[in-house]
């Protein structure tokens, strides 16, 4: 890998038109946040954060639901710590705050921790909230499978699971979407391959790199997608290779289909996008949070105060909106995208440039 | 609608909800000298200078790789004495158990509070039992305060000038990465808790560089936070070089894993020390001839460039804001 000096030093010699380039993966993000890359790019060419972090792409009223059920006698929610300070639709409700009023939400590094919990209380229902997108799918469809194989009644999963593709699609749709290039996820395409990427170019004409998460590795991308745009020649360039393959993680993919299945979903930001989510397939019925608590699909979002739907879309830039480091900041976060450790507006907040 | 205040965990984080807890409830009704200087201790007025200070202990688990609840007591409240320019002499020490605690765990926390007390040249000289019912505690919190001679008066975060030197005494995170790795059940490897007495190097360092301008603990928060607390409010800033931050790498694996950053993980064993520029080699040796600092590095400086700041240099030739620790995930680390 050459250094950093070398690559900036090509970015630059490459001598780029204006242009805006989207990362659509919330750790992608926080690294060019957190190294300072968009300080050391050529004027003009900008990173903007697209629908990568998937506790930020929840809608408030998914957030309402999960909220509710929290206080259920006899649940015990089981997250990942991000979603814990997620506000729902009342500014200062979260499950955090839930949890402070006796709710039980226990926070877990992977599904198969929530199943050990359910076993250790088998008199309570243990929800997960299974949230993520093609990256953690498998993980979670394999813990709806064990805890089916297993006899584990106690345990359900609320699949909250979505799909880079439909969204990305959905944006490429939308009015006055000037991207002209995507850093992809490097993380969802060890799962999907980069060939899950080639209807970016071939589609929509539109330059694609599967990045790692190194500053280098970041620039590296930067520099193939502006060299794709100077040619004219978009197509999918594989710049992750140390973990991405053309096809994929075929295992990964395969437990997949075997137990989600796509279905409509809403997302913050975009709405309601066919096939954009993952629901647990029939037979997993047993296994599903939604079946066994009757949640029913909601209704597309209301609008809101929150502009994190516009950060998530590209359309505003965290410092541009009203409410930034004022009313909305990590510790009171008004929007999912200032608490999520993967959200631009946290990673715009954490890491603020310095200057004299 | 703004919804009613509680107490969520954030506000034992040791972040910007702490500090709030403080300067909104606490120091209204209670303030006076001693307690608004809000220092790891607090500075008595009296024949013999007294430093006077407390701490909590709510860690789970309560052992873990280098330490334990009851060496993190003695720890915690010797450290937060020195760090005035105290020597520590007398600790108290309150128990609260649970109903149903073994005896056992009970007898190695002891002992182990008693193997750093000797190593600290402290005693528990007055003490309190509690025991709640089963289900009430989370089978042991301990109290300890302590006493000490106050014996290099005047260190501050206001004797700060610019281009005085930040010194760390060692790697940063490892006990905040080692108590939260064990918390998820993933700990495995080299990954320890620096857990350790530092009053000798403390007192070593204040002996032989007259000039050390302030000493503070890392301890929740982490060096992020200490230093912001160090020129929250002040006309100097401080600027660290993210090259020279010292992080073993499997603290560095770990907080990756965790999504969590070293420079906000809790610390104790490290101490943070200010030093005139020209007195930065001595003061390095100093630390490094003990063991807890022998991996003591200059990780920045004192800068009139950015007022009430701390900023970092980062690789690329960035410069970015260093906050004070802002809620984070931080359970029960100490």
């Amino acid at each position: 890998m050459p250094s950093a000096e070398t690559l900036i030093a090509a970015i630059r010699e490459l001598r780029p038109e204006p242009v805006k380039l989207m990362e659509v993966c919330g750790t992608h993000t926080h690294a060019i946040a957190r190294s300072g890359i968009k300080s050391v790019l050529p004027e003009g060419v900008e990173l903007l954060s697209g629908p990568g972090c998937p506790v930020c792409v929840t809608p408030t009223e998914v957030i309402d639901q999960i909220l509710s059920l929290s206080m259920e006698p006899g649940v015990i929610i089981a997250s990942y710590g991000d979603m814990l300070r997620v506000p729902g639709s009342r500014p200062g409700d979260s499950l955090q705050r839930r949890r402070a009023l006796g709710a039980r939400v226990e926070i877990v590094y992977s599904p198969m921790d929530a199943i050990e919990i359910a076993k250790q209380n088998p008199a309570k229902e243990v929800v997960f909230l299974g949230v993520g997108f093609e990256t953690t799918a498998p993980g979670t469809a394999i813990a709806a499978l064990t805890a089916a194989e297993q006899g584990v009644r106690n345990f359900t999963v609320w699949s909250l699971l979505k799909r880079v593709e439909p969204a990305l699609r959905a944006l490429l749709r939308s009015e006055n979407f000037q991207v002209k290039g995507f850093l992809c996820p490097g993380h969802v395409a060890t799962i999907i391959g980069a060939e899950g990427f080639r209807y970016l170019p071939e589609e929509y004409g539109m330059p694609a790199v599967i990045s790692g998460f190194e500053p280098e590795d970041i620039l590296l991308a930067v520099y193939h997608l502006l060299r794709q745009l100077k040619e004219g020649s978009p197509r999918v360039e594989n710049d992750y290779p140390r973990a991405v393959s053309a096809k994929g993680n075929l295992l990964a993919q395969g437990i997949m289909a075997r137990c989600l299945a796509p279905r409509t979903d809403l997302w913050r930001g975009l709405g309601e996008i066919p096939d954009s989510g993952l629901g647990l397939r029939p037979q997993l019925r047993e296994q599903d949070a939604q079946v066994r608590f009757g949640l029913e699909r909601l209704p597309a979002p209301k609008p809101t105060a929150c502009r994190c739907g516009e950060v998530i879309t590209g359309r505003l830039r965290p410092a541009d909106c009203p409410l930034f480091g004022k009313r909305c900041t990590p510790e009171d976060p008004v929007g999912p995208c200032m608490v999520s450790s993967e959200g631009a507006c946290s990673a715009a907040y954490l890491y603020r440039p310095a200057s004299p | 609608m703004k919804m009613d205040e509680i107490i969520t965990l954030d506000y034992g984080s040791g972040g910007k909800k702490t500090s709030r807890l403080i300067e909104q409830q606490i120091l209204p009704a209670l303030g006076n000298p001693a307690l608004s200087a809000l220092g790891d201790g607090a500075l008595l007025p009296g024949g013999d200078r007294l430093v006077f200070s407390t701490d909590s202990f709510v860690v789970s688990p309560l052992f873990f790789p280098g330490g334990d609840i009851g060496k993190l007591s003695v720890c915690g409240t010797v450290n937060d004495i020195a760090m005035c320019g105290g020597e520590p002499k007398y600790l108290s020490c309150a128990f609260i158990l649970e109903e149903g605690f073994p005896m056992e765990n009970l007898e190695k926390i002891i002992a182990s509070m008693a193997g750093a007390c000797e190593k600290a040249g402290v005693q528990i000289v007055t003490g309190d039992t509690k025991v709640v019912e089963k289900g009430r505690g989370d089978g042991l919190y301990i109290n300890t305060a302590g006493i000490g001679v106050l014996r290099y008066p005047g260190l501050s975060p206001r004797n700060l000038r610019p281009g005085d030197a930040v010194l760390i005494s060692g790697t940063m995170g490892d006990h905040g990465a080692t108590v939260m790795l064990a918390r998820s059940g993933m700990l495995e490897g080299e990954l320890r808790s620096d857990c350790a007495c530092l009053n000798h190097m403390a007192l070593d360092l204040l002996d032989k560089v007259p000039g050390v301008r302030v000493l503070r603990d890392p301890t929740r928060g982490g060096v992020a936070t200490t230093l912001n607390e160090f020129v929250e409010g002040s006309e100097l800033g401080i600027e660290l070089i993210e090259r020279a931050l010292p992080v073993r790498p499997a603290v560095h694996a770990a907080c990756e894993m965790l999504g969590l950053d070293p420079l906000y993980c809790a610390n104790e064993g490290k101490l943070l020390a200010v030093v005139p520029e020209e007195q930065t080699e001595a003061a390095l040796a100093v630390l490094r001839s003990h063991e807890e600092g022998a991996n003591a590095v200059c990780i920045g400086s004192v800068t009139g460039d950015f007022p009430g700041r701390v900023v970092m240099k980062t690789p690329l030739g960035g410069r970015r804001i260093l906050q004070k620790l802002t809620g984070a995930q931080l359970p029960r680390i100490c």
